[in-house]
């Protein structure tokens, strides 16, 4: 009789009560279930939902412990405890256990409220409803820790996961149903109810909103400094981070998104477990080299000078965008997630273009909005069945036109 | 109500529960959207409305078996135009800030569609007194609407209710602002109103299935 009998037992007890999925879901959790979802939204092969959401948690992981090192290395960077990194990505000033500690404790609760939260309010919606719990949550979870500034509030964190899953997920109908990407409903919301924790120069270096309370309140400390890169170059600020602090993540940023680095290799798994759409992403990359090259020549071309509020942004090297901001981890995680994304092959290309397009047009005029890969990712997502309704209406066109050819 | 028959009653309790103008028939949307950032000019614009129907909705009445069918929407239109205009004078006479802060939207009562709904559905084709309580009626069921979702959204958007402030002060940082509370800004902005009033219809139809059309 070991724990796996007695949470069997438990489930028996249960079966048929209200309560019923609630312990269904925490045995499927633990457990192989016996049964697997039925009527899913993207079964095939021996995969189902379970399964599909712990290839993208697997990919995901790399970029969470990245983050917690990064987030104590950003720390004691910014502090002036260590020196910058000097011998590319294994450099031996970045993965050291003081930076991972910092990292670890500060990430750990964001972490578990992300879970415990979201999970709870879809354990509530299932018992409510009768239906199983399904594993949409999962990946939600894991990808929220990953795309918030260190220094959230954690009380901010639980309204917006709240919000998110109910008002973006829960009331369309629940996994599968929902027309927006939760997480980045709950990052967009949290981005417009306390702009303040999501932007400007203090949020994406622990530390750094402490540190200029206490200067105010008359300490003589240091402020710290976590300006972003995008935030810098939005105020034509120097940036002195070079190309391959860029790729490896040794910048400030939201925890999760600074390493393009991992990010390419977690794309590179979910492309090769065919989890992830290779077309979606590489639309995306298209769409904003198309975007950002476009803007290059505009500089080159001498409309918009030094004098110019866009200048900075503009005159950014047009791949050096796939670089900085969460602009890699949302093509890679946020763009393919099947739910939301366009089903259609033809659609996919076009809602990929679209997303890295409309990316870098906003992050470029609108400076208040630096991170436009969010707001054109829920843009698109709002625009997919529309590109699919008229993907599979010209299809039908055309073949009805062919059909007509044979018979004339 | 001692007052009303049951059938008049019915036109006033009506609106303001299964029938609401803005939860059920999903009319009145855009003014509920736009001047509900706070307490003050919610229940303002709902008097203002109020007073447009009341009044429109009897001298409908009144003329409804003079006014020509083809062009009666220009007839209701005169009517309803007229009345706004009183309400926007009376408004920048006596509430001048208030009136500025409501700007163009008390113009735009005139295109409220419930107002133009029941001068056609109900004032047309019903006398004087029962269109009266039929314009009140629906005008209580707006501004019920729009003085809930004006106190959530001031409350917390602003920590504040009819501009005092309950929740303590936000910049020097007392009350609930002291452990670490701050206001949502998101409340303040539009596409929040739209989301309140969608949890009030989410609330009202889960406790009346009848509510649920497919």
């Amino acid at each position: 009789m070991g724990l796996k009998q007695n949470l069997h037992n438990i489930r028996e007890k249960y079966r048929g009560t209200k309560m019923a999925p609630a312990f269904n879901a925490l045995h499927t959790f633990l457990y192989t279930p016996n049964d697997t979802a039925h009527g899913g939204t993207h079964i095939k092969a021996a995969d189902d939902l379970k399964r599909t959401m712990n290839t993208v948690i697997m990919a995901l992981v790399p970029c969470l412990i990245f983050g917690m090192f990064n987030a104590g290395y950003q720390h004691y960077l910014a502090v002036g405890e260590i020196e910058a990194v000097t011998s590319g990505f294994f450099s031996s000033e970045f993965w050291t256990l003081q930076n991972f500690s910092l990292g670890f404790w500060k990430i750990l609760p964001i972490l578990l409220i992300s879970y415990g939260v979201g999970l709870g309010i879809e354990f509530l919606f299932a018992v409510i409803k009768g239906h199983e719990v399904e594993e949409g949550y999962l990946v939600t979870g894991m990808l929220v820790p990953l795309i918030v500034p260190i220094d959230i509030p954690l009380w901010m964190l639980v309204v917006a996961v709240a919000f998110g899953v109910v008002i973006g997920k829960e009331v369309f109908g629940g996994t599968g149903m929902n027309i927006l990407n939760p997480a980045l409903t709950i990052r967009a919301f949290l981005f417009f109810a306390y702009p303040t924790w999501m932007s400007g120069d203090k949020v994406w270096v622990e530390g750094a909103t402490e540190r200029a309370k206490e200067i105010i309140a008359g300490s003589n400390a240091d402020a710290i400094s976590g300006e972003t890169i995008l935030g810098g170059l939005a105020q034509s600020h120097p940036i002195d981070y070079s190309v391959a602090d860029m790729f490896f993540g040794f910048i400030p940023g939201s925890i999760g998104e600074t390493s393009t680095l991992l990010i390419l290799l977690g794309g590179l798994f979910l492309i090769f477990t065919k989890i992830g759409s290779w077309r979606i992403m590489l639309s995306s990359v298209i769409g904003a080299l198309v975007m950002g090259y476009i803007f290059n020549l505009v500089v080159a071309a001498g409309w918009i000078t030094e004098t110019s509020n866009f200048y900075g942004l503009m005159n950014t090297e047009f791949w050096h965008h796939l670089l900085i901001g969460g602009m890699a981890f949302g093509i890679v995680y946020m763009a393919t997630d099947p739910v939301t994304a366009s089903q259609t092959n033809k659609g996919k290309w076009i809602y990929g273009f679209l997303i890295g397009f409309i990316s870098i047009m906003i992050r470029v005029f609108n400076p208040a909005y630096p991170e436009g890969v969010m707001l054109a990712i829920l843009l698109m997502n709002v625009f997919a069945p529309t590109i699919d309704h008229y993907v599979v209406q010209g299809n039908v066109k055309r073949r009805l036109k062919r059909g007509k050819l044979k018979t004339a | 109500m001692g007052l009303l028959s049951k059938k008049d009653s019915k036109l006033i309790m009506d609106p303001l529960a299964d029938n609401n103008p803005i939860t059920i028939q999903v009319l009145g949307i855009c003014s509920a959207l736009a001047i509900t950032a706070q307490l003050k000019p919610s229940i303002v614009m709902a008097i203002s409305v109020m007073f447009v129907m009341g009044v429109g909705n009897v001298v409908i009445s009144l003329m409804r078996n003079i006014i020509p069918s083809k062009i009666r929407i220009i007839v209701q239109l005169v009517v309803v135009a007229t009345l706004v205009i009183i309400v926007d004078q009376v408004l920048k006479a006596y509430a001048y800030s208030l009136s500025k802060e409501l700007s163009v939207f008390i113009g735009l009562i005139i295109t409220n569609c419930i107002i133009m709904g029941r001068f056609e559905a109900f004032a047309l084709a019903n006398g004087t007194w029962r269109s009266f309580l039929d314009g009140i009626g629906n005008a209580l069921g707006y501004g019920v609407i729009l003085i809930i979702v004006g106190f959530f959204r001031e409350l917390l958007g602003s920590g504040t209710l009819f501009g005092f402030k309950v929740l303590g002060d936000s910049v020097e940082k007392t009350g609930l602002y002291a452990i670490g509370y701050e206001n949502n800004g998101f409340m303040v902005l539009p596409p929040m109103a739209l989301i309140v009033v969608g949890i009030i219809i989410w609330v009202q139809r889960s406790r009346n299935k009848e509510l649920i059309e497919d």
